[in-house]
């Protein structure tokens, strides 16, 4: 049985447009049989945080920070033309109408396909986050040197 | 997505079995050769009808 060729991604991005072509290339590579990890790091955190619940932290500007940067899957603004949520709710029209799966469903898709989601211990401990303000569907928390372990095995690596 | 639903049902077939993909992404017409070569499947061919694209792959491994 031929070795699974490896891809790996950062996810340092926390907007929706960013998150949303980073799972499509997750969901595109697994299908194909490949062995997909997902590194989220800094603002990509946001994208793995749950969305119920507050996030606990200590010191006023990791208290500022985690309140202005609550994070969540559906709190994820858009790139570009946010337009303070208007452009996000027309980016969700627009994938309604072409049945483009929502993100939570792809992250849903990916996880089944067996992608693993690895949250970047750095970036917690800088912005004060514990593993308990992620969903369930992380798989491990660990560093850049994780990252590098696997990248180097790596077909396709790619930063979003 | 139709690659990713035509990874999920290929898992079902036996090796020989034909499955016949229904997509109306036009993107369909490079991505399922492209699917096909990496995987080791075989793409039999492609239909386009009134935007309506048929895609048939072969299970081969």
């Amino acid at each position: 049985m031929a070795e699974k060729e490896r891809v790996t991604l950062v996810v340092f991005s926390g907007e929706l447009d960013k998150a949303l072509a980073a799972f499509n290339i997750a969901i595109g590579a697994a299908s194909m049989g490949m062995e997909v990890s997902m590194f989220f790091t800094f603002w990509g955190l946001n994208v793995i945080k749950r969305n119920e619940g507050g996030i606990k932290s200590k010191g006023i500007m990791r208290r500022m920070l985690n309140f202005m940067n609550r994070g969540g899957s559906k709190r994820l603004p858009l790139s570009k033309f946010q337009m303070l949520g208007l452009g996000k709710w027309m980016i969700g029209r627009l994938m309604r109408d072409v049945k483009s799966p929502p993100l939570e469903e792809m992250m849903a898709m990916a996880k089944g396909m067996g992608v693993k989601f690895i949250a970047c211990t750095t970036s917690m401990g800088m912005m004060g986050i514990s593993k308990e303000a992620f969903i369930p569907e992380v798989d491990s928390f660990a560093g850049v040197a994780t990252y590098l372990a696997e990248a180097k095995e790596g077909k396709v690596n790619l930063f979003v | 997505m139709p690659i990713y639903h035509t990874a999920n049902k290929l898992k079902e077939l036996e090796i020989g079995q034909v499955l016949e993909i229904l997509a109306d992404d036009e993107g369909i017409k490079e991505d399922m050769p492209a699917w096909c070569q990496v995987t080791g499947n075989e793409l039999l061919g492609i239909e386009e009808e009134a935007g309506q694209y048929k895609a048939y792959v072969k299970k081969s491994k």
